[in-house]
């Protein structure tokens, strides 16, 4: 049984902070959704107060169309997981899944049996017994969702709790805690700092900065269409180059720069006569001169592997990115030299500046 | 022990090892030693000494044996020290909590300040304090007076001022080892028990007081002892039926004239205090270093 999350105008100020302000979204049933913004931006706070843990100092939260202004996080059918994991580690695995059980009164064979079928479904079966401390960091970490999932929660909220694995395992949870939610139609709410890990796992992606909620949408629409400046570069990497739109056709944009006319979408707020960024993707420039393309002074190139990156200077300060496949290293141009990349005006953004 | 001698130099890591030596031997040991001597021989006029009734035996320890009221009061003693560390326990526990939990910077400063300022002054005088204020006549029975609760003033004095005054006495070292036990306890853990559906209850049974058990032993064990040996508080509170066991070793050394028996009563005294503490110990499964940290 899973529960849709609807946030409707929620705020928190804490003393003289504002750290949430006027947040509005819903998320639906089954849904997994991802909160991403860097450190600071609420988005925690956010996690915290559909938990129950804080209440807002405006708005409501509703969870399953219910308002649940005045519920405990023990009253909500939520179940967190924390970026600590806080597992007990003075219990077994077998009680840390069982203990949401035994909060609820269920017997002991009962809640046993059915920890033992949670260890089953994360995989670790036979390790009922050993103690919190005796599990690697991934263990540990399905051992917290183990515990979460237990009590069937309509929500499950997840607090980066990814962030103290390793690359590669990080990786490889992504890969688990998707199939997990998948399999259980849990909705889950994640909160991270790390865009990748918002976009390689979630349905949709709430973006924010410094209290406020600057975009919800796919993962791609949030690539590809970025709402605001903040997160066109906050999401992915990007090549921003300031001016003053000159026209605004048929959804394309015309903005002079100091780098030549350019044009590029109209995205938000383009609006002719007004300042205004355009905004272009590594992947989109292509290296050799064009109608719209961008000069700039090499600084070098990194070899990645799949891709060489081209990092540069333009005139007006800005720096350059732009990322070469592999297979066309030779297209690459060498640092110290002045070269050009061109790109199509469908993938680049123009957007007006705030 | 190489630590302390490439820290400090052999010079000075001598006179370290010397001081404590002489402390261990001369504070700790030799005392304990002459007091068992004593314990283990009879009274003898000066002139008897070191003649041929001066023997060892425990006829000292098996007077007190033999002894109703001096057993009864020993073991109401063990019993009553037992209650104080208890309800100290239960006084402290929850402004631990609430200190390492729950407390603002600003606010954990003002509690500790206004607990640690009364100990400022001499143990005698903040039980004197108590005296005052449980007096017949005294503050406590006049307001209670006042406020229509009682008719007639109560007699304080006796078990429940004893009790009261060694509670108060003994906060520190209760509060203190509770308070660094709760205050490592990551928050996280709280609110996860508290997330997963567990009641106020179930989260201090559970997670909170296994988590401070060490500490929670340690102020157990720090009570119980003070208590035991407390000489104070009974004999300015306590009443004629509340007589305290220290009050008798005192009497034989100081009124009776029987060091002798005073030193076998001391002596059951510490051996009963000694077990009672490593059966704490095993009890709460804490380790007898753990609670010196």
């Amino acid at each position: 049984m899973s529960h849709s999350v609807e946030l409707a105008g929620i705020g928190m100020t804490f003393g003289a902070t504002r750290a949430v302000r006027d947040v509005s979204l819903k998320v639906q049933a089954g849904e997994f959704f991802s909160i991403l913004g860097p450190s600071g931006c609420g988005k925690t706070t956010i996690l915290r107060m559909i938990a129950g843990f804080i209440e807002p100092t405006e708005g409501r939260v509703l969870i399953g169309e219910r308002d649940m202004k005045g519920l405990g996080p023990n009253q909500r059918p939520t179940a967190m997981i924390f970026q600590s994991l806080a597992l007990f580690p003075l219990m077994s695995v077998r009680d840390n899944i069982a203990f949401g059980l035994e909060a609820r009164g269920v017997g002991r064979t009962a809640r046993h049996a059915k920890a033992d079928e949670l260890l089953r479904l994360i995989a670790l079966e036979g390790y009922g017994d050993r103690m919190p401390g005796e599990l690697s960091g991934g263990q540990r970490q399905r051992v917290a969702i183990a515990r979460a999932l237990a009590v069937e929660p309509g929500v499950l909220l997840l607090d980066e709790p990814l962030s103290a694995l390793d690359l590669k395992l990080r990786q490889h949870m992504r890969a688990e805690l998707r199939a997990l939610q998948k399999r259980t139609g849990v909705t889950f709410i994640y909160i991270t700092h790390d865009q990748s890990e918002a976009l390689a796992m979630s349905d949709r992606v709430a973006v924010m900065s410094a209290g406020l909620l600057q975009q919800v949408a796919t993962p791609r629409e949030l690539y590809e269409n970025p709402a605001t400046p903040f997160v066109a570069r906050f999401v992915g990497e990007t090549n921003a180059v300031a001016g003053r739109i000159t026209a605004v056709d048929g959804g394309l944009a015309r903005i002079e720069t100091e780098l030549g006319a350019l044009t590029g979408r109209a995205g938000r707020r383009a609006v002719a006569g007004t300042p205004g960024t355009i905004y272009v993707r590594p992947e989109a420039l292509i290296p050799g001169t064009g109608e719209n393309a961008l000069t700039a002074r090499i600084e070098r190139v990194d070899f990645e592997g799949s891709f060489a990156l081209v990092h540069g200077r333009f005139a007006d300060g800005g720096s350059l990115a732009a990322s070469v496949p592999s297979t066309r290293l030779a297209d690459a141009p060498a640092p110290g030299s002045d070269a050009a990349f061109a790109f199509a005006p469908a993938h680049a953004v123009v957007l007006g500046d705030e | 022990m190489s630590d302390l001698g490439n820290r400090f130099g052999a010079g000075q890591s001598t006179v370290f090892l010397a001081l404590v030596l002489f402390w261990l031997a001369g504070m700790v040991l030799a005392p304990n030693l002459m007091m068992i001597d004593y314990a283990l021989r009879p009274n003898l006029p000066p002139a008897a000494m070191g003649g041929p009734d001066d023997t060892y035996s425990l006829a000292n320890i098996l007077y007190l044996a033999g002894e109703p009221t001096h057993r009864a009061i020993f073991f109401k003693t063990i019993w009553a020290s037992g209650l104080v560390a208890l309800v100290t326990f239960l006084v402290c526990y929850p402004i631990a909590f609430w200190m390492a939990q729950r407390a603002t910077v600003g606010q954990l400063s003002a509690a500790l300040l206004l607990i640690i300022i009364p100990f400022f002054i001499n143990e005698v005088l903040r039980t004197l304090a108590w005296f005052i204020i449980l007096a017949y006549r005294g503050p406590l029975n006049s307001v209670l007076m006042n406020a229509g609760l009682i008719e007639a003033p109560i007699r304080w004095q006796g078990d429940g001022g004893v009790l009261a005054a060694m509670v108060y006495a003994y906060i520190l070292f209760m509060l203190l080892p509770i308070y660094n036990a709760i205050e490592s306890l990551e928050k996280a853990q709280i609110e996860a028990a508290r997330d997963l559906g567990a009641s106020t209850w179930r989260i201090h049974a559970r997670v909170v007081i296994p988590h401070a058990k060490a500490g929670i032993a340690t102020g157990f064990v720090f009570t119980f002892m003070l208590a035991a040996g407390s000489y104070v508080a009974p004999s300015l509170l306590g009443s004629p039926g509340s007589r305290w066991f220290t009050e008798i070793i005192y009497n034989w050394f100081f009124e009776g004239g029987d060091w002798n028996r005073g030193a076998a009563y001391a002596l059951v005294l510490l051996v009963l205090c000694l077990t009672v503490v490593l059966v704490t110990l095993r009890l709460a499964r804490v380790n007898l270093a753990d609670v010196a940290t």
